[in-house]
């Protein structure tokens, strides 16, 4: 194998993803990051994963174990997987609809519990394999299929309310970012407890046809030039934030992880 | 320290009896969410799960307790959630993933009174459709169901086994009046209680979704790669969404496995069942009403016999056929709207004439009285 290639990661399945699609982008940059933190394969990782479009990047296309499970859901079967076997790696990939629709509550309480394990989210602001319905992260006024008349919903801002909830590491990036991704990635890999890393990403089937975007490269424009450092982000205020994507890293935190916790709680008790 | 109920008797609730059976199955992770009649299951595990090196965790809702059950299970433990008819209401799409995924898994639903939140105290027997239709799609459930403390213990151990021998999800239909009643039990010696674990695959095995009987089942972590999806797929657990041979022949076997095995499944205590004039077919809390009645039917000169069920689905049709060769009469009781007895009545295709007889609200069982005046009346030609 040569040093840049990622084929000892992979099955050898096509992925599936529309041209210009940022699933393909996150899935090259997180097999990158895991390259270079030394993993040699994926020996010892376990990849869970919902419903969506983003929920193909690990399976089945990466060369692992993988468990792709209903609709909103892989948290809560991460844990138990966690939860059984702490020594294996596991990290979640899902997209918004997926994360902070159906599945919000369990990304809120595994982030509550410090459950030690890396959710990669790609924010693509739409519900893209269903065909572009208005979701939780749509900025607000984008016409979607279900907002023909443009949203009157505001988004949910996914990084800050994890790093709220009680994370470890909580990073956001667009996919006009990469090299921070991969950096953000790989300290998610080898940071214990709950990690989350949102990446803001282009859907130019499903979201940047109706929204005035001519191609995906129009859309990486947009989201570079919409983004901002949280540092820069201080200085301005709300008003002045909100058609902004701040990037960067929300929560760094050392607390004990849900296992490490349950391992205290049985030695005080005197149980094992 | 490795806890577990030393065999002997004891004397305790049948929710306690299922938590002290699941750790002697080798039960070791344990998900749910608080729900009456059901929590003292999670109770009961929280103190004693963590003696046995299991672990107990109290989910954010009963849709987490489940998938986190299953993700237990592929990680390599042997896996139960407990809840009730609301909360079992909230498993059913993750039990249709179970099925298709082929992951053993034990749910325990204590019964109560519904629909919606009913009578959340209060004893029912409503979620016997449920129970066995509840999750969309074509599929096939394994349901037992307990009348004794004794059973919640014995039919919790079954139901691990089952799961662990049909790779599917196995249901525990118990009921708030078994869930709450404290009666004596007897523990078998470890060495008397059959326990069944997973086939393992080899290590150069590849396909963990098909074959004549049960696949082998690996765990993640454990080098296979394996690839599990709710998605169709083929054999090597691959996604193959728009073929409709994978489809057909994935679906097809699943339902077969089940449906195949419904005479070793099939489980029942059967009375006087080939020479009875009017017979009655039971499970759960109704059928404890049920021997006084026969006995006083007995006393009155009535030819009656019974059959009280253990395993609710797959229906265990050829003993109820067979009740219905002789019998004019089959009385079905049940806390319910008639659930059992439309398949009752399916089963003996009017070769037998079915009476209906039930009741419902505030956790009133049919006493034995009622049923005897049902027996009674049911005598005879119509």
């Amino acid at each position: 194998m040569s040093k840049s290639s990622l084929s000892n990661y992979l099955r050898g399945i096509r992925f599936p993803f529309c041209a210009g699609c940022g699933g393909t982008t996150v899935a090259t940059t997180f097999l990158k990051a895991v390259q270079e933190l030394g993993h040699q394969d994926l020996q010892g990782f376990v990849f869970c994963s919902g419903i969506g479009c983003a929920s193909w990047i690990p399976t089945p296309h990466f060369q692992a174990d993988s468990i792709h499970t209903t609709h909103g859901r892989s948290i809560p079967v991460a844990t138990g997987v966690k939860l059984v076997r702490p020594d294996l790696k596991v990290v979640v990939f899902g997209g918004d609809g997926d994360l902070v629709g159906i599945g919000l509550s369990h990304l809120i309480h595994a982030s509550r519990r410090n459950l030690d394990i890396t959710v990669i989210m790609i924010n693509n602001m739409i519900y893209g394999m269903t065909g572009g319905q208005v979701a939780a992260t749509t900025p607000l006024g984008t016409k979607t299929t279900t907002t023909p008349y443009g949203g009157f919903e505001g988004p949910l801002d996914a990084a800050r309310l994890v790093a709220t909830a009680g994370a470890n590491y909580v990073a956001r990036w667009t996919t006009a970012h990469l090299v921070q991704l991969r950096e953000s990635i790989k300290k998610a890999l080898i940071t214990k407890g709950f990690c989350f890393i949102e990446v803001v990403s282009q859907c130019p089937t499903a979201f940047g046809r109706r929204a005035g975007f001519k191609n995906a490269g129009e859309m990486l424009q947009w989201l570079k030039r919409r983004s901002i450092p949280i540092e820069e982000a201080k200085q301005l205020n709300e008003r002045e934030l909100e058609e902004r994507i701040v990037v960067g890293e929300f929560a760094r935190r050392t607390l004990p992880t849900l296992s490490e916790r349950i391992k205290a709680m049985m030695e005080e008790a005197k149980i094992l | 320290m490795v806890y577990y109920l030393p065999s002997g008797n004891h004397f305790m609730r049948g929710n306690e009896a299922s938590a002290e059976a699941a750790i002697i199955a080798g039960c070791q992770f344990f998900g749910a969410y608080p729900i009456t009649p059901a929590s003292e299951i999670s109770e009961h595990l929280a103190k004693h799960l963590p003696q046995a090196g299991g672990i107990m965790i109290q989910m954010e809702d009963e849709i987490a307790s489940i998938a986190s059950v299953i993700g237990a299970s592929w990680a390599g433990a042997k896996a139960m959630t407990a809840t009730s008819g609301p909360g079992f209401s909230l498993m059913q799409e993750n039990i249709g993933y179970a099925f298709m995924t082929e992951t053993p898994c034990v749910i325990v639903d204590v019964q109560r009174a519904g629909p919606s939140t009913g009578q959340a105290t209060k004893c029912g027997q409503g979620d016997v459709m449920q129970a066995r239709w509840g999750t969309h799609g074509d599929y096939a459930s394994i349901v037992l169901s307990p009348n004794s403390v004794q059973e919640m213990f014995d039919l919790t151990i079954r139901a691990f086994n089952l799961a662990e021998e049909y790779r599917t999800p196995v249901i525990l239909l118990a009921d708030e009046m078994i869930a709450h009643m404290s009666e004596q039990m007897v523990v078998p010696s470890l060495k008397e209680i059959r326990i069944v674990n997973r086939k393992k695959p080899k290590s150069t095995d590849q396909s963990f979704f098909d074959g004549e009987s049960v696949a082998p089942m690996p765990s993640v972590g454990e080098g296979f790669n394996v690839a599990v999806t709710g998605s169709t797929h083929n054999e090597l657990g691959i996604r193959f969404t728009a073929d409709p041979m994978t489809h057909r022949v994935l679906v097809t076997r699943l339902v077969e496995k089940i449906r195949n095995s419904v005479e070793f499944l099939a489980d029942f205590e059967a009375v006087n069942v080939d020479n009875c004039e009017v017979g009655v077919v039971s499970y759960g809390c109704t059928s404890r009403a049920v021997y006084e009645a026969v006995e006083m039917a007995k006393d009155s000169g009535i030819s009656v016999g019974f059959i009280r069920l253990k395993t609710i689905w797959p229906f265990p049709e050829k003993i109820v056929e067979k009740m219905a060769q002789k019998a004019e009469s089959i009385v079905v009781p049940e806390m319910n709207l008639q659930q059992i007895f439309f398949e009752v009545q399916r089963v003996v295709k009017g070769a037998a004439r079915v009476i209906p007889v039930n009741k419902i609200g505030g956790g009133e069982m049919l006493t034995p009285e009622e049923l005897f005046t049902m027996i009674e009346g049911s005598v005879g030609e119509y």
